[in-house]
Parts: C-alpha cells; sequence; structure tokens
C-alpha cells in the first residue's frame, strides 16, 4: 500500500526549521502583544495620553499659546461660583433625563410596532434608521430651518390646525429652546433605539407569549410578565450607551442655538468649548470638560457591573 | 398575530406607526424640497397667504450648481471620503488583530485590557477634545487630514473590536485548532481560516466605522481651520452661514448631497449595518 | 517507530488536575482507544499529544522525539473532531488540501494524494462543494480526507462518530476498521462509547477522574476487569453488583447476602479468603446468569422476582428483585417472563468478580 510505504520511508523527526520571530509568535502571549501592539499605540498616543494632559491642563493656567503654570484645583473651585457653568449642569441634567426617558418609550413602542408582520416591514425599518445614521449636523440644519420662527412650516402646520395663534420662536425663546433640542435629540435617537430593542424582541420566543396567552394573560400583561424583563438586559445596555452620548452631546446644540438663548441650552460640551476654543482658555476648557467626568464614571461603571451580571447567569 | 377588530388595527397600529413614519422621515423632505426651491419662494414668511410649505411650483437646481462652483463643497466631499475611508481602514485593521487577540489568546491582564477597550469605547469624544487640540498641534498635524485620520480611529477601534469579538468567539475552535496541526502558524491560521469565516462581521465594522467617521464632528471642527481642509459636516456649519446670513438653499443642498455617500453605502448594505448597531449594544 | 509515549503526564487547571501522571506507550501502528466518562480527562490527554494543550509536567514523545515544545504544526499528526471542523469557506478539495498547502507539497502532488484519498473514502463526487452542502456522513468522510491525504505520522481522533446518527455510526465505525488496517499507522481514538472502544481498539485505556484505571486489549479488560470502575463501565447492560459477606462454610467459602447464598467457586477461594467475615463487592454480567433448571447445584443459585421484561429482539432483559437489590439478567428471546413471575437463576461460577470495598480493585 503506497501510503503505508510512503511513511515507513520517511525519516522522523523531522520538524522544520523554523525563523525565531515564528516560534515567538506561536506563543500565545507574544502573538496576543503583537497582535495588541498597533492598537495600544493608538489608543495610547489619542485617548491615554490626551486625558492626562487634559488633567494636567485643567490644574494650570494655560492658553493657547502660552504653557501656563500649575494652580491647584484653582479651575474647579472658580467654575463652582461659575454661575454659567451651574446652568450648564442643570441643563446638561434636564437634557439627558428627559431625552432619553423619551427615546426609550416612543422607541420601544415603535419597535413594538414594527415587531408584528406587516407588508413593507423591511423596508419600513430600512428608512426608519435614516436620522441615525444621516450626519446629524446635517439633519440638524434641517431641524434648524424648520424651527425658523419666520419661515417655519411647523408654526404653519399648527396654524392650519387651529392649535396656535401667533409665531412660536422655537429657538429663539428661552424657555422652548431646551425643548426644542430635546426634540432633535429625540428625533435622531428613537431608530437607534427602535431598532436595537426590535433585535432584543426578535430574540424572545414567541412561544412565551403563546403559553402566557393560553395561561390567560391579557396583552398588557404578557408584555408587563414576558416581554419587558426578557427584553430588560437589552434596553438597559442600549440606555446606558444614550446616556453617555446625550450627557456629552455638542454638535445639535452647538447647529441649533450655539447654547443661546442666554445660554438656555448650554451643555458641558458646548461651554467647554466656548471657553477652550472661543476664547482660548485651555485650560479652563479643559477643567469644564473633565467636570463630566465623574458622571461618565458612573454610568460605565454600572454598566460594567451590568453587563458583567448578566454574564454571569 | 392575534387579529382584532379594523378599527382597532387603525388606532394601535396604523395611526401611530405613520405617524412615526412621517416624524422621521419628513425632515428629510423638507431638505429636499428646500434645496430646490427659489429663493424667492423660500424666503416667503408663513404667514404669507400664498406660502407653500410641500412643494414648489418652479424647482430649480440654482442651489446645488451655487453648491459646487461658488463653494469648496466638493473639496470637502473629498476631504471627508479620504478621511472616512483611511481612518475606517486603519481601524478595521487594528480591531481586527485585537478582536482576535481578546477573543481568541490567553495571555497576562488579557481579561483587564479588554475592558480598558471597552472604556475607551465609552469615552465621548467631548471629553478630550481640548487637550487633544493640543497635542495635534505639538505633533504638528493641525490642519491637516491626518489630525482626524490618526484620530478617529480612538472611537472606532473600540467599536470594531468589540464587535468583532464578538464574530470570533461565534467560530468553533476547533477550525483553527484543525488548522494548526494542518501545519499552519497561529498567524496563518488567523488569516486564512478565521479572518475569511468573519467576513459579515468584517463588513459590518467597516460599515458602521465609515458612517462614524463620515458623521464625527467636533474633532473636524477644532483640529481643522482652514476651509479647504474642511470635510463636509465642518463646511457646511462653518462656510454656508456668513455671520448671520443663512444661505438656506444651499445649506440644504450641502445637508442632502453631503448625506448621499452614508445614504447609499447603507441602501445596500442595510443588514449588515443593522448587525453592526445591534451587535454594538450586545457586548 | 511512530510510537507514542507519555511520561509522568499531568495537566492541572487553575490547581485542580485534568489528568493525573498518565504513562502509556502507543506502539507503532497500533489502535489506541482512550475511554471514559466526560471529564475523565481522556481528550485533554488527546490534545496534549496534538499539541493544542501545555503540558504541566511530563513528557509526551512521538517517534523518538520529545515534542512538549514543539507547536502542532511540527508534529506530524493528523486530528479529526468531534464536530468535523470542516472550514466552511472553502471547498472540499480545499479542506482536504489546506494541510498540504501549508507544508509546500508541490500542486501536482496535492491533487494526487488528494484524488487518492477520496477515493478511498468515496467522496471524489463532493469535492468542489461546500461543506454546509453535505450530509453529516459525508462531513466526517471530507473530515478523514483531510487526514489521510497528509499521511502522518500519528492519527488522533477526538470522538469522531458521536455527532452522527446510530445507524451512520455503526456503518463509520466498520469503515475506520477497515482504513485503519489499509493506512497502517498509529491511531489515538477518544471516546465516551465503550462499544467504540472494544469494537475499534487494539488496545483501550480506560480513564476516570484524570487517572488510568486499566490498558489492555479489549476481552482482557471485559473478562478481567482491573477494579469496580471498569467493570461497571464496559459492558451493556452493565455488570449486576451486589454487596455479599465472605464466610467459612462447611465446604470452602461462601458469599452471602440478603438474598442469596453462593458457594465461591475454588479457585477464587485463595484470593478471598483473607476477607473471611468481611464485606466485599461481588459482580457479576448479566449474561452470566441463566434461567436454571432442576439439575443446577443450590449453592450457585439465586431466586428473583421479575420487575421489568424488555424484549430487545435478539434477548431479553429482566430486571429482578433479589432480596432487596435489583440485577439485570439477560435471557434468550424465547423465554416467557411476566412481571411478578419467581424464577429460579444459576450463574456462572468462574464469571463470577469480586472487588475490595474500599479500594475498588478486584480481588
Amino acid at each position: 500500500m503506497a501510503i503505508s510505504e510512503a511513511v515507513n520511508q520517511r525519516a522522523f523527526a523531522r520538524a522544520p526549521r523554523r525563523g525565531a520571530a515564528t516560534l515567538l509568535l506561536e506563543d500565545e502571549r507574544w502573538l496576543a502583544a503583537a497582535l495588541l501592539l498597533p492598537t495600544v499605540i493608538l489608543l495610547g498616543l489619542f485617548i491615554a495620553y490626551p486625558f492626562v494632559e487634559g488633567v494636567l491642563l485643567s490644574v494650570s493656567n494655560a492658553r493657547v499659546g502660552i504653557p501656563g503654570h500649575f494652580v491647584g484645583l484653582a479651575n474647579f473651585t472658580a467654575l463652582l461660583s461659575d454661575s454659567i457653568f451651574r446652568v450648564a449642569v442643570w441643563n446638561t441634567f434636564v437634557y439627558t433625563a428627559v431625552a432619553t426617558v423619551l427615546k426609550l418609550a416612543l422607541g420601544l413602542w415603535l419597535a413594538l410596532l414594527l415587531n408584528r408582520h406587516f407588508r413593507g416591514k423591511a423596508f419600513t425599518r430600512a428608512f426608519i434608521l435614516l436620522p441615525f445614521i444621516i450626519p446629524t449636523v446635517l439633519s440638524t440644519f434641517a431641524w434648524k430651518w424648520m424651527f425658523d420662527p419666520t419661515f417655519s412650516v411647523i408654526n404653519w402646520t399648527l396654524f392650519q390646525f387651529g392649535l396656535i395663534h401667533g409665531r412660536i420662536n422655537w429657538l429663539g425663546n428661552p424657555d422652548l429652546a431646551l425643548i426644542s433640542v430635546i426634540i432633535v435629540n429625540v428625533w435622531r435617537g428613537v431608530p437607534f433605539f427602535a431598532i436595537s430593542l426590535l433585535a432584543g424582541l426578535q430574540t424572545i420566543n414567541p412561544e412565551l407569549q403563546e403559553a402566557a396567552a393560553i395561561d390567560g394573560a391579557k396583552p398588557w400583561q404578557r408584555f408587563w410578565h414576558v416581554t419587558w424583563p426578557l427584553l430588560l438586559p437589552v434596553t438597559m445596555v442600549v440606555m446606558l450607551f444614550s446616556i453617555i452620548q446625550t450627557f456629552a452631546d455638542f454638535q445639535l446644540v452647538y447647529v441649533l442655538t450655539g447654547g443661546g438663548p442666554a445660554n438656555a441650552t448650554q451643555l458641558f460640551a458646548t461651554y467647554a468649548y466656548q471657553v477652550g476654543v472661543g476664547t482660548g482658555l485651555l485650560s479652563e476648557g479643559a477643567a469644564i470638560s473633565l467636570a463630566m467626568f465623574p458622571f461618565l464614571l458612573i454610568i460605565v461603571v454600572v454598566q460594567l457591573l451590568y453587563i458583567r451580571r448578566v454574564e454571569v447567569h | 398575530m392575534i387579529e382584532g377588530a379594523k378599527w382597532r388595527r387603525w388606532v394601535y397600529f396604523y395611526i401611530p406607526l405613520g405617524a412615526f413614519i412621517v416624524w422621521l422621515l419628513f425632515p428629510f423632505y423638507w431638505m429636499l424640497v428646500t434645496s430646490v426651491r427659489p429663493d424667492r419662494e423660500l424666503y416667503r414668511p408663513w404667514m404669507a397667504p400664498n406660502y407653500a410649505p410641500f412643494w414648489t411650483a418652479h424647482p430649480t437646481l440654482v442651489h446645488v450648481v451655487d453648491l459646487l462652483t461658488e463653494t469648496l463643497f466638493a473639496r470637502w466631499m473629498l476631504n471627508t471620503l479620504f478621511i472616512a475611508i483611511v481612518s475606517t481602514i486603519i481601524s478595521l485593521f487594528c480591531g481586527l488583530l485585537a478582536g482576535y487577540a481578546l477573543a481568541r489568546l490567553k495571555f497576562p491582564f488579557g481579561g483587564s485590557l479588554g475592558t480598558g477597550i471597552f472604556i475607551t469605547y465609552l469615552v465621548p469624544q467631548t471629553l478630550l477634545f481640548i487637550p487633544l487640540a493640543d497635542i495635534i498641534r505639538n505633533f504638528q498635524l493641525g490642519d491637516t487630514p491626518w489630525a482626524l485620520v490618526l484620530t478617529y480611529p480612538t472611537f472606532l477601534i473600540p467599536f470594531c473590536t468589540w464587535l468583532l469579538m464578538g464574530y470570533f468567539k461565534a467560530i468553533p475552535r476547533e477550525l483553527e485548532e484543525c488548522a494548526r496541526i494542518d501545519g499552519a502558524t497561529r498567524w496563518k491560521a488567523m488569516l486564512y481560516i478565521i479572518f475569511p469565516i468573519a467576513v459579515p462581521g468584517i463588513l459590518s465594522a467597516g460599515i458602521f466605522a465609515f458612517t462614524l467617521s463620515w458623521n464625527e464632528f467636533i474633532y473636524a471642527l477644532v483640529f481643522l481651520s482652514s476651509a479647504e481642509q474642511k470635510t463636509v459636516a465642518v463646511g457646511v456649519t462653518s462656510e454656508l452661514v456668513r455671520g448671520d446670513v443663512f444661505y438656506w438653499g444651499q445649506l440644504m443642498a450641502g445637508a442632502l448631497l453631503g448625506s448621499i455617500p452614508v445614504a447609499f453605502i447603507y441602501s445596500f448594505f442595510v443588514e449588515y449595518y443593522v448587525a453592526g448597531l445591534t451587535g454594538s449594544v450586545k457586548g | 517507530m511512530a510510537r507514542v509515549l507519555l511520561r509522568n503526564l499531568n495537566r492541572m487547571y487553575d490547581e485542580v488536575p485534568a489528568v493525573k501522571d498518565v504513562n502509556l506507550e502507543i506502539r507503532d501502528k497500533e489502535f489506541v482507544v482512550l475511554v471514559g466518562p466526560s471529564g475523565c480527562g481522556k481528550t485533554t490527554t488527546l490534545r496534549m499529544v496534538a499539541g493544542l494543550e501545555s503540558i504541566t509536567s511530563g513528557e509526551v514523545l512521538i517517534g523518538d522525539t520529545v515534542v512538549n515544545d514543539l507547536p502542532p504544526m511540527d508534529r506530524d499528526i493528523a486530528m479529526v473532531f468531534q464536530n468535523y471542523a470542516l472550514y466552511p469557506h472553502m471547498s472540499v478539495y480545499d479542506n482536504m488540501a489546506f494541510g498540504l498547502k501549508m507544508r509546500g507539497v508541490d500542486r501536482a502532488e496535492i491533487g494526487k494524494r488528494v484524488q487518492e484519498a477520496a477515493d478511498i473514502l468515496g467522496i471524489g463526487e463532493y469535492l468542489k462543494r461546500k461543506p454546509r452542502q453535505l450530509s453529516g456522513g459525508q462531513r466526517q468522510r471530507v473530515a478523514l480526507g483531510r487526514a489521510i491525504v497528509r499521511h502522518p505520522q500519528v492519527f488522533l481522533f477526538d470522538e469522531p462518530l458521536s455527532n452522527l446518527d446510530a445507524k451512520l455510526r455503526v456503518q463509520m465505525r466498520v469503515e475506520l476498521k477497515k482504513l485503519h488496517s489499509r493506512l497502517n499507522t498509529t491511531a489515538v481514538y477518544v471516546t465516551h462509547d465503550q462499544v467504540e472502544a472494544m469494537t475499534l481498539g487494539d488496545r483501550v485505556v480506560v480513564m476516570r477522574g484524570g487517572e488510568v484505571q486499566q490498558v489492555g486489549e479489549p476481552l482482557e479488560l471485559y473478562n478481567a476487569p482491573a477494579n469496580r470502575f471498569v467493570a461497571g463501565f464496559l459492558g451493556s447492560p452493565a455488570m449486576n453488583f451486589a454487596a455479599v459477606r465472605v464466610s467459612n462454610g462447611a465446604s470452602g467459602l461462601r458469599a452471602d447476602s440478603p438474598g442469596f447464598s453462593i458457594d465461591v467457586p475454588s479457585e477464587i477461594d485463595p484470593r478471598l479468603r483473607p476477607y473471611a467475615g468481611r464485606e466485599v463487592t461481588m459482580g457479576i454480567r448479566p449474561e452470566d446468569l441463566h434461567i436454571a433448571n432442576g439439575g443446577d447445584p443450590p449453592g450457585l443459585c439465586l431466586d428473583g422476582i421479575v420487575e421489568v421484561v424488555e424484549r430487545l429482539g435478539a434477548e431479553i432483559l429482566l430486571d429482578l428483585q433479589v432480596g432487596g437489590q435489583t440485577m439485570v439478567v439477560s435471557v434468550e428471546p424465547t423465554v416467557r417472563a411476566q412481571r411478578g413471575d419467581k424464577l429460579r437463576f444459576v450463574l456462572r461460577p468462574n464469571r463470577l468478580h469480586f472487588f475490595d470495598p474500599a479500594s475498588e480493585a478486584a480481588i
């Protein structure tokens, strides 16, 4: 038999000669190091290093072009008595809380609607994601134009339905501006919630719904006792992601109001930009940005703990 | 589905869904109508009796022509395209290697490194843009595309890594073990066996990364200053608004044209995009 | 000369031993089966031979070379996995050719070898297909083909048949046996299925808890198990065990339990004598009990009440109640027995096994 002869004739222990690099990369630890090197360099250079630099900046009095020297926590104590900063903090929390709740509620509603069978479902789902994928700045301009007090199509529509009698200055009125900005944020975020939650809904075995229906549960009870608990892990992760994004939002406000009128829509990020880039007060700007950090850290820790807990189960 | 009376279907399904669709898509329709509307119709107050919001009697391409001839819009498109493609390639390269290492290899501090990358995934750009601008200046990268090509991967790599890790974990270990017994080095087993199988994941990650970099705003706003270096998002924002004057026709034409590349790619790869989106929150 | 030698082989997972001090020589061209319940360390042992699992201590030799530090690619082995591990993005041909390409074999030779293997396995017509277009049995053949084109020194099999349905498994078992005699190469085969182990192995290694329990030819293990675990693991239905008390009777040793009392055969007598007055475990296989007729010596008989009758066709299994203990007996299919019948059985004295109750070792 040809094969067995071939085996017999061959010299044994004929491990081919391998280069040192090849053998080194056969060791898991060295291979891992090599594979992670580009990532670690890039993230180190443009995340870790800027973070350290940001901390250093925030405890100095640097300006654009002027290195500055150490001033301790002076920038942060100054912020505490800065009335605009306090308004920005308040706005950011209101903005994040209201927008997140609305996005979750509307997103879940839309996900439940899309989870039914109807003609053109794939098509609808594809179109509904548009607000999320189109560059935010560009679509926000469309909203800014729709909010324009003189030429507003929204005002015209409301007027035609007899809901208003005068003109509404959506972005110019300090009481309305934050609401308007929230509307746009919700508009942009709902598709993300809806599609993510829809994916979560689709992993729930329909037999559970049928079993609950046979057990006599009404639609609302079926949702509350079967769907919602099973959807909770996805919901939590989506919400935490969204909270971080909303909390640190910049572009919407920058385009719509620039933080105005009278700082009514000023957020952490827009204020940091105004101070750090607009006026060139690097250290104060860095301090305002970094003031976000504790809140973000809490959310990230919650998220990590939650993911770990879900993974354990 | 549990069927009910016809009116119930309307009240609980068609009307809400229709309202959602109108609300979510109307701004795009508005962009389109505005960009083909002549100025004399455009600047007609909504109180005016002849205000006709939803259509235009005299469609015109004058805004589009102006945008392409009088502004650097075409240049911004090319800039954005270049930056998005190069940063996507860099991020995919790094994300593939790092994702494989984290998903498959055992090494000291592997877990904490994975957590570290996940945390950078959550770092918003607005946290670091001021010190980063300083660093970009020190590296002599200010006002060049490289400022963005090198910084966009900071949020793209963690995303790609995280997404691809999920794909790699779903590939049976035996495949690469078999390849290694068949005579492949670990490196070749990864290259010839694992990566080809993960192609759907690579596509998802790539498309997602491309749209993310196309849409990025604050880094581009802060790191670029001269008009001919700008990206679409920044160019439209800063160059089409002069002082207090908004050139709405051009703005909307720019918004529309600037959205086309992402919308185009998206339309071809909806499923991959959705897979990327849902994969990114699954963790 | 492609023997495989395991010397004091150990593998720890976070301080928990998975393989404990395994010593084993697999001779050239021998087909050795590692068998045991899941978690017994058989797969870990195989993976250490393959180089997929690091070795905590001890040595693995293939041929005369210590291969501990050799990566899998340089060990000149081939392995067939439980889930086949076919590369889903490659055609059957490319799957089989991959190992040869990696080793730089030239194209003509690759084509020749793939064709040769495909002919042996009867998969010549599928060479252009992708794995997902094949049935389970065909995939199994491709996985085998991929291993044999390589002409390796040693074949490793990790439960290759367990994903097949029962009928196909029997068929592939026979083919594997034929294939081995044709290829005449050393093979190490891991399975949890004792029937596979008995039918395929030139020698069988029974493992439990990371330790080798017994090594030997199949019938040697079946007829003379080294301990109670091996006795119970091999054979279906499993050996019956009963706790008996050894005592000195008028005509030699006796083994007593609540349901029966048996004269210990004289050839076992000397070994069992030290246990006189103590309790030991007695074992008897289901096929070594028969329905008694009047002439059988009463010292070898026991009475049982039939609880369950399982008619398998070629045989009938009776679950008996014997003085508070359950025993299974295999009887001729012609026997008419019903639940509740009280029957008398005679056992074959030379097929009795006794085990030390503490160490479980055979006496």
